[in-house]
């Protein structure tokens, strides 16, 4: 039991109708998410990796979207096969999620204990009393002052920071085996933003939880996250281990999303490294590798065949015809 | 406005004007600097009584003397609610201080009319942060940018116009066909290339940039931060660079200023600020700032509780209920001022009790 993964994401496609056409906004996606780890979904918007997340909750909305292909397996348990009834009890349970924006995730007209009473009180059989007792426990769990008295606050009372804690402590109210954590920092300052994240990595350890960070911000995932999995274009176009990642990308994307962050002292051209051009329109993909377009790396074949996803070392993936050319990235 | 001036003292009284001598003047003649304020505030009138009495203020900026230099970057750091907004929309004048002076260009704006501003307008530019709500969606690219263009007459025919706006457009890094496009037809990055032609059309000296890059996905970020810094360096712009991305202000900036609850606690060239910063906070900003280095030692320096309400801020130093470093007796009843850590080095801090090293 130890060495098999909590969730097992194999082969996803999730595809949304619109009016010029049909797309793949998650084309063939698979990872694993270990137990009592973070693993980090990183990615530009556009890449899938939200639909993802929601795809693992089946929550993306039909229509216009649709799940078409696929597993994902929770302990060998393949939520996509389960009856609609049956998933409702893994959502809030065994699987919770947060979301970048607390303030229109939690109800303008109830408090934060009843929503969080609510989401206990649908899912064990308790007294008023107890759950009662269960939210205020949750709510100082999760930091926010004076929890007895807070509980009876509504969401506009409190701050960006708290209202986040309060999405947390509601997530957290039965104990889920995996917290789906989408931008959960994104809309917050950097002195909260750590607080949030440290809050993250405590519970984690106290629950032995495993989390899904979603994130578009590679500084977060360098201390937050032991695995890393990017994607491109609906693709995983890299996965590996969170120092590994750093020290050594894989593929020229990654590469490029390290470099295009500023690290240690300025140069004195204060110029940044950049990716050039934009992601693909995900309506009209190239036949080639869907980076190819703007691949420092880029040689014929990459504009002609896709490349597989392939093991360029252990325990590492990705996606290029040419990983192993990739170089570590200058310094700066 | 006037009216509010009697009523308003600033809290403290900053240092006039700035401090470091302007060492070699300019060969052009010109004064260095091209934006001063001095002393300015801005308070909001919130939750009014009968005539406006009995409501409170919102100390949004409160007595702040900040400068940006010719072709210089000024970059302004704080996190939401700090009033680095309000303070960049007061250079501009597209607010009216509640006290203090603002200096463009070595003249006082402070009171200008609307009318005399207008040849001013010209002048200073902005870019905002959100380049989906800030260019009109039925407006074509030639019409955003080539508005300012006809208002401010600067071209003499059609055709002039056309090869102008075709000249920006390439400035920004856009093809010349994207002029009869509409805005919803580009992406993030690229819109806020047409927010930054469109400033660029009437010539401006200083621009305030507001968030420029904290809607845009990260490879993009790079990409307009190099494009503002390439611009700088072609036309001699001066940036006011507003951002609460202390990594990308170190980058682009000369100067920093750091600001807590309306008032600037620290402030220096960048290169000091950086690698000595003096104010607690700043301090915390720094280490809370996470790091593209999954082998740094984790710093657990994390500032307990939120920024205070700029309604009802502390006494003393509003930094006080959350520092680590708070001198009980001093930091709670008095203001510290804004004072340099030597004399010349233009490194200034706000605090009872600084780090020394």
């Amino acid at each position: 039991m130890v060495d098999t993964p909590l969730l097992r994401v194999r082969d996803l496609v999730t595809s949304f109708r619109t009016d010029t056409g049909t797309l793949r906004a998650v084309d063939q996606v698979s990872f694993d998410v270990p137990r009592a780890a973070t693993v980090a979904l990183v990615g530009e918007s556009g890449c899938g990796k939200s639909v993802t997340a929601y795809s693992i909750l089946r929550l993306v909305a039909s229509p216009p979207g649709r799940i078409e292909s696929g597993a994902i397996e929770l302990e060998g348990r393949d939520l996509l096969q389960l009856p609609e009834r049956q998933m409702q009890a893994v959502r809030g349970n065994e699987v919770s999620m947060i979301f970048q924006e607390p303030m229109t995730s939690l109800n303008p007209v109830y408090t934060v204990g009843w929503q969080i009473m609510e989401a206990i009180r649908l899912h064990r059989k308790t007294s008023r009393r107890q759950a009662r007792a269960r939210t205020v426990e949750l709510l100082g769990l999760v930091g926010l002052p004076e929890p007895a008295t807070q509980v009876e606050a509504y969401p506009h009372q409190l701050s960006g920071g708290q209202r986040q804690r309060v999405m947390i402590a509601m997530a957290l109210a039965c104990e889920p085996k995996l917290l789906v954590a989408d931008e959960p920092t994104t809309a917050l300052d950097v002195t909260i933003q750590a607080q949030i994240l440290e809050l993250l990595r405590e519970l984690q350890q106290r629950l032995a939880m495993s989390i899904l960070l979603i994130t578009h911000d590679l500084r977060v995932v360098a201390e937050n996250a032991r695995e890393v999995v990017v994607m491109y274009a609906g693709r995983v176009v890299e996965s590996a281990p969170v120092s590994a990642l750093f020290a050594r990308p894989m593929h020229p994307y990654t590469r490029g999303l390290l470099e295009s962050v500023p690290r240690g002292k300025p140069t004195a051209q204060r110029r940044l490294r950049t990716i050039e051009g934009m992601v693909p329109d995900l309506r009209a993909l190239p036949p080639g590798c869907r980076f190819a377009d703007r691949c420092p790396l880029r040689i014929d074949r990459c504009v002609l065949e896709e490349p597989p996803v392939a093991e360029v070392a252990p325990g590492r993936l990705s996606r290029c015809w040419r990983a192993e050319d990739v170089q570590p990235q200058a310094a700066s | 406005m006037s009216e509010n001036r009697d009523l308003f003292q600033p809290a403290t009284t900053a240092p006039l004007p700035h401090d470091e001598a302007d060492p070699e003047a300019p060969a052009t003649g010109k004064p260095r600097t091209i934006m001063a304020t001095e002393s300015v505030g801005k308070y909001f009138p919130v939750g009014t009584g009968w005539f406006g009495r009995g409501g409170r203020w919102l100390r949004a900026v409160d007595g702040v003397s900040l400068r940006v230099r010719r072709g210089e970057t000024t970059g302004l750091v704080g996190e939401s609610g700090c009033g680095k907004s309000t303070l960049g929309r007061l250079m501009l004048r597209l607010l009216d201080p509640t006290f203090g002076r603002v200096i463009f260009d070595g003249r006082d704006v402070t009171r200008s009319t609307q009318r005399e501003l207008r040849p001013l307008r010209r002048r200073m530019q902005i870019i905002f942060q959100d380049p989906y709500s800030s260019l009109n969606p039925r407006m074509t690219v030639r019409e955003i940018v080539g508005e300012a263009i006809r208002i401010h007459k600067l071209a003499k025919t059609r055709g002039d116009e056309e090869a102008r706006i075709a000249e920006l457009l390439e400035q920004v890094g856009m093809r010349p066909d994207a002029m009869d496009r509409y805005p919803h037809e580009f992406s993030g990055g690229q819109r806020q290339r047409i927010g930054i032609a469109r400033a660029l059309a009437v010539q401006p000296e200083f621009i305030v940039c507001d968030e420029p890059i904290s809607a845009l996905d990260v490879s993009i970020q790079a990409q307009i931060v190099n494009l503002l810094i390439e611009l700088q360096e072609r036309l001699g712009l001066a940036y006011l660079f507003v951002s609460h991305d202390l990594k990308i202000v170190e980058h682009v900036s000369h100067r920093v200023a750091v600001m807590y609850l309306g008032k600037i606690v620290e402030q220096g060239p960048a290169g000091v600020l950086y690698a000595e910063a003096r104010h607690p906070y700043t301090r915390a900003l720094l280490a809370a700032a996470p790091q593209a280095d999954p082998q740094r030692k984790r710093v657990h320096l994390v500032l307990e509780g939120d920024v205070p309400s700029p309604m009802d801020p502390p006494t003393g130093c509003a930094f006080h209920p959350r520092c680590p470093r708070i001198v009980k007796g001093t930091c709670e009843k008095e203001v510290p001022s804004l004072d340099e850590t030597a004399r010349g080095t233009g490194h200034r801090v706000a605090c009872w009790n600084p780090h020394t090293e």
